[in-house]
């Protein structure tokens, strides 16, 4: 069967990027908000129109599955083999979502080659839907790898003071992780009886344990160093602790519609890669390799809490407190239950919209303010009512508030996790790991107490008004998701749930 | 035996007709140029230049896909096959390149025309030397080669630099001409015969003079090490690509290179057959490691340190023939040496435009006269945006970045070295490989990131260099989706020569 659908939507939005990057300054700005509604209102379309069941790599019905021979390489098939499934599809919307409000917000926020700038963020959304939807190695590792190029020029041609430092780090730490993970699957492919990169396939070759020996590793020793190898390549993208120093970097200079791209879609790649490859294919290595990736995990909750509470700088405050958030997201993993897996790719959305929207608050009280110092400013509240107001919610989304995305998205990673029967001691690393909120709190709290509420003083004697409706709109778009989500979570869970199901089937529920 | 007129016009429609093309676009040059000697031919001739590469470019394509079967003409000098007219392929796209791009570059020099022709006599020796089935055939081209691209070496005969670089390849180049010469005649000595076939077959009954046999294969080498700039032949490449007009580098580092390999793997593959010489105790795959693994290496460290732009690309052209050395390296007696021969040349294929371009957007800034180092190319993205991502394709495909054509090739090398039993190869390569994006990415921070210095100014857009460029760049993008063709034809023919 054959949709080109996908083809379509990546069609249009590489050509808006095109066309983006040709219109003069003056108009790039509105053009590329017009043209990025093309992909989505897409994937809006392919949501609701969305009929596949089941995992894409275990037997699931594909939804707008296309397949279509590429070329054989040293014997082995590779194919443009694209299609959805209910892991996919949130993040394709997510990626559509934040890549016109990031748009939007950046009328205010960049001023300088704007034709290049809105042309490459389009770029990174076609490449970024690339590696959502593709469902062949390489052709994945080739979106994968397209993704790093323009996120590389955005931090660095448009990024703050230390940009050439953190777009070198970002680019060389990424690339060197990258290099490890497609040795570590490749071996894996080599050693298993197929003779394709078609995922499904793969995934179906490793789940059945058919797979010798190579180089002198046995089976399972490969199994569990491909593992090793796949994980750390994936956790700096994450990112996961101790390999997290670049994030901090890459989103203070990174500017703030940049870094709502960054903190919303691209980690989401790490642990969206950590699922599909990691934790559907080889089920047994992770349950085997189970405490210390808790152990991790937790550990990148707490240190990452506790390094945003040491920090002064609101964008750092917001980047730390992600490490923190991905933490959840790989003790979810590491649970291999239905509301642990389930509640950690709810989690990643959830995480997207609310880091977004804070990335992108700080970033409208930095235009105002020219200062993300924490002790620069207090009273914020009374000059810009509205903006902090929704940051406010924002953070209390953070927090975990009921009715909101985070809380959703935490609790069932926390239900998943107390359950887990894969992971030894589960009750204990899920309690450490409920005690980061307290953490989150604490230090979200605070931050907002010194700086938008008491009296009026600003360091920087800037003028400061309420931000323009280009800049709030945006916010709030991304709050009504966040509520919608929290209200509703089966809007995205049903599907995620029902994606699920059939990787744990091989692992126990 | 030799062949009736006849015969020899069907060898022409069996496949030397492209050589005979670029051949007879080259006279048609001299002739143009002798009617109207004045600089408004300019046009003219590199039209002519041009449209007479891709007519060879046509050709050959039409010839490969209608299937070809290995013949000789001319006595077995000539073998008329996949691998030759695969060969033509790669340098009859890149002459057409580089004289798309010389339009630009030669305005206001004198002796244009001359330029364009010694250009398509290069191209000629190239397409002969890929067909080259005997070794007088074979130093005969090779000289047909070098003798044109001295000169353009030294072509702004005015410009120290270019002189200084053509005296040095023209010296290297006659030393390691005679070490050839010499090879062969040791090797015709031991064996009585010139053809590849009558050598290896002769070398069978050679047991008792495996010392002039082992030094002639040695030499021989080295000749091929010259014309690959593999080291230790590789002194000369810097200076030449730095000191020659840039349109000049881009040919030599990509065509001209490409012809050495094509000759190498001709003359190693068919006369040397290893099931033969390592027997004899003449292992000369242990060779092409040991060249292999030191020139990715050297060229890679080289390039690292460079401060100029052009003489980066020329240690890197020095480093990629390195990995396409892995193509004769990682041969054995009974692996798939098919698929390791023709991932090389597939590399070879994709290296062409991707290398070339480099070299023509070094030509285009060289135009505009803005400077040779990095920190001269700060901030050009901000004037000239289109030339500056085609610049950027180039590099982060040179350094076999996933989204470009020179990922696959890459990983296709890499992948036949691993399956022939060779992963240490692989392995060294790879990691040259990743440490190769730490100076091509230099080139884009310099490009994009850096702040322009606050006078530059670049003048007017050379149409031509602009054409070529983003020619060039298009097929490297294109050559993503399009490789499983290239490498499958590749395989293929290569395959045809064990």
């Amino acid at each position: 069967m054959v949709h080109v659908i996908l083809e379509a939507l990546m069609t249009v939005t590489a050509a808006a990027a095109l066309v983006t990057f040709l219109v003069p300054d003056e108009y790039a700005g509105r053009a590329a908000a017009a043209f990025s509604a093309l992909p989505l209102v897409g994937s809006l379309l392919l949501w609701a129109g969305f009929d596949g069941r089941g995992n894409a790599l275990v037997d699931g019905e594909i939804a707008f599955e296309t397949t279509a021979p590429w070329l054989t390489l040293g014997g082995y098939e590779v194919s443009w083999h694209v299609g959805l499934d209910g892991v996919s599809l949130p993040l394709v919307v997510l990626t559509a979502v934040l890549t016109t409000l990031a748009i939007v917000s950046a009328w205010s926020a960049i001023d300088e080659r704007q034709s290049q700038f809105y042309g490459l963020v389009l770029f990174m959304e076609t490449t970024l839907i690339g590696v959502f939807v593709a469902l062949d190695f390489l052709l994945w590792f080739v979106f994968w790898e397209a993704v790093l190029v323009p996120m590389y020029l955005l931090i660095g041609v448009w990024g703050g003071p230390r940009r050439k430092y953190a777009a070198i780090k970002f680019f060389v730490y990424t690339n060197v992780a990258s290099l490890a993970m497609f040795i570590g699957f490749v071996a894996l492919v080599l050693a298993a009886p197929v003779q394709t990169f078609d995922l499904p396939a793969v995934a179906a070759a490793l789940r059945n344990e058919q797979i010798s020996a190579l180089l002198g590793l046995s089976p399972d020793a490969l199994r569990t160093a491909a593992f090793a190898v796949m994980f750390a390549g994936f956790a700096v993208k994450v990112p996961v602790v101790p390999f997290h120093t670049w994030l901090p970097d890459a989103h203070v200079e990174a500017p703030s519609p940049v870094s709502v791209l960054l903190a919303g879609v691209l980690l989401k790649m790490g642990t969206y890669a950590l699922l599909r490859y990691n934790f559907t294919m080889l089920p047994e290595a992770a349950a085997a390799l189970a405490v210390p990736i808790a152990a991790v995990a937790v550990l990148s909750v707490l240190y990452g809490a506790m390094l945003a509470l040491a920090q002064e700088d609101l964008k750092r405050i917001v980047a730390y407190s992600s490490v923190s958030s991905m933490g959840y997201v790989i003790l979810g993993l590491v649970a291999y239950t239905l509301y642990g897996v389930g509640g950690a790719t709810f989690q990643m959305v959830a995480h997207g919209l609310i880091s977004g929207l804070m990335f992108m608050a700080v970033g409208v009280i930095y235009h105002s303010t020219h200062t993300r110092m924490v002790g620069d400013m207090s009273g914020m509240a009374d000059r810009m009512p509205v903006t902090t107001g929704i940051l406010v919610a924002g953070a209390f989304g953070y927090m975990g508030l009921p009715l909101m995305a985070g809380f959703a998205g935490e609790f069932f990673v926390f239900v998943g996790s107390f359950a887990s029967t894969t992971l030894p001691f589960a009750p204990v690393f899920t309690a450490t790991a409920m005690f980061g909120i307290v953490v989150v709190a604490g230090y979200l709290l605070l931050a907002m107490q010194r700086t938008l509420f008491g009296p009026f003083r600003l360091d920087t004697d800037y003028e400061v008004h309420e931000a323009p409706l280009r800049d709030t709109v945006p916010l709030a778009v991304l709050l009504l998701c966040i509520v919608a989500l929290g209200v509703a979570p089966d809007l995205l869970f049903g599907m995620i749930k029902d994606a699920v199901v059939p990787i744990l089937q091989g692992g126990g529920l | 035996m030799l062949d009736t007129p006849l015969q020899l016009v069907a060898g022409l429609a069996d496949g030397l007709l492209p050589p005979v093309v670029l051949g007879v676009t080259a006279l048609t040059l001299l002739v143009i140029d002798t009617v109207r000697p004045d600089e408004a031919s300019l046009a003219l001739l590199s039209g002519v230049s041009a449209a007479g590469s891709l007519v060879a470019f046509g050709v050959a394509a039409a010839l490969l896909a209608g299937g070809v079967d290995p013949t000789t003409v001319y006595g077995g000098a000539v073998m008329l096959d996949g691998t030759s007219l695969y060969f033509t392929l790669v340098f009859a796209s890149v002459t057409a390149l580089v004289s798309v791009a010389s339009y630009d570059y030669l305005r206001g020099q004198d002796y244009s025309g001359e330029f364009y022709a010694l250009v398509l006599f290069s191209a000629t020796g190239m397409s002969l030397m890929a067909a080259a089935n005997s070794l007088a055939t074979a130093f005969v081209a090779l000289e047909l080669t070098s003798l044109p691209s001295y000169a353009l070496v030294a072509f702004l005969k005015q410009n120290e630099g270019s002189s200084e670089a053509g005296l040095k390849y023209f010296l290297v180049g006659a030393v390691s001409s005679a070490v050839l010469v010499f090879g062969i005649s040791l090797v015709y000595a031991a064996t009585g015969a010139l053809t590849f076939g009558a050598v290896a077959e002769g070398l069978t009954t050679a047991d008792d003079l495996v010392g002039i046999v082992g030094l002639g294969v040695v030499m021989i080498a080295g000749g091929m090490a010259f014309k690959t700039a593999a080291v230790p032949f590789h002194f000369w490449a810097p200076e030449a690509y730095e000191g020659a007009p840039a349109p000049v580098s881009a040919f030599l580092s990509s065509a001209s290179k490409a012809a050495g390999f094509a000759l190498a793997f001709r003359v190693f593959v068919g006369a040397f057959p290893l099931d033969v010489l390592v027997p004899m105790g003449i292992d000369w795959v242990l060779i092409f490691q040991v060249l292999a693994v030191v020139t990715m290496t050297l060229g890679n460290f080289a390039a690292a340190t460079q401060e100029n732009v052009k003489r980066m690309l020329a240690y890197s052209s020095i480093g990629h023939a390195g990995y396409a050395l892995i193509g004769l390296a990682a041969l054995s007696a009974d692996g798939p040496n098919g698929a390791v021969l023709g991932a090389s040349m597939a590399h070879l294929f994709v290296y062409g435009f991707m290398n070339t371009g480099a070299f023509l957007f070094v030509a285009m800034v060289e135009h505009w006269g803005v400077g040779r180092t990095f920190e001269d190319y700060n901030g050009l993205a901000t004037r000239a945006p289109m030339a500056s991502v085609a610049m950027t394709v180039f590099m982060f495909s040179l350094a076999g970045l996933p989204p470009f054509g020179g990922f696959f090739s890459k990983y296709a090398l890499f992948y036949a070295a691993v399956d022939s039993g060779f992963w240490w190869l692989a392995a060294v390569g790879a990691v040259n490989s990743a440490l190769s994006l730490f100076y091509y990415s230099r080139v884009v921070r310099a490009l994009w990131i850096e702040e322009p210095a606050v006078d530059l100014s670049l003048g007017r857009r050379p149409v031509g260099l602009y054409v070529a460029v983003v020619g060039a760049a298009l097929g490297t993008l294109l050559l993503l989706p399009a490789f499983g063709p290239v490498v499958e034809t590749a395989q293929t023919v290569a395959a045809t020569l064990f």
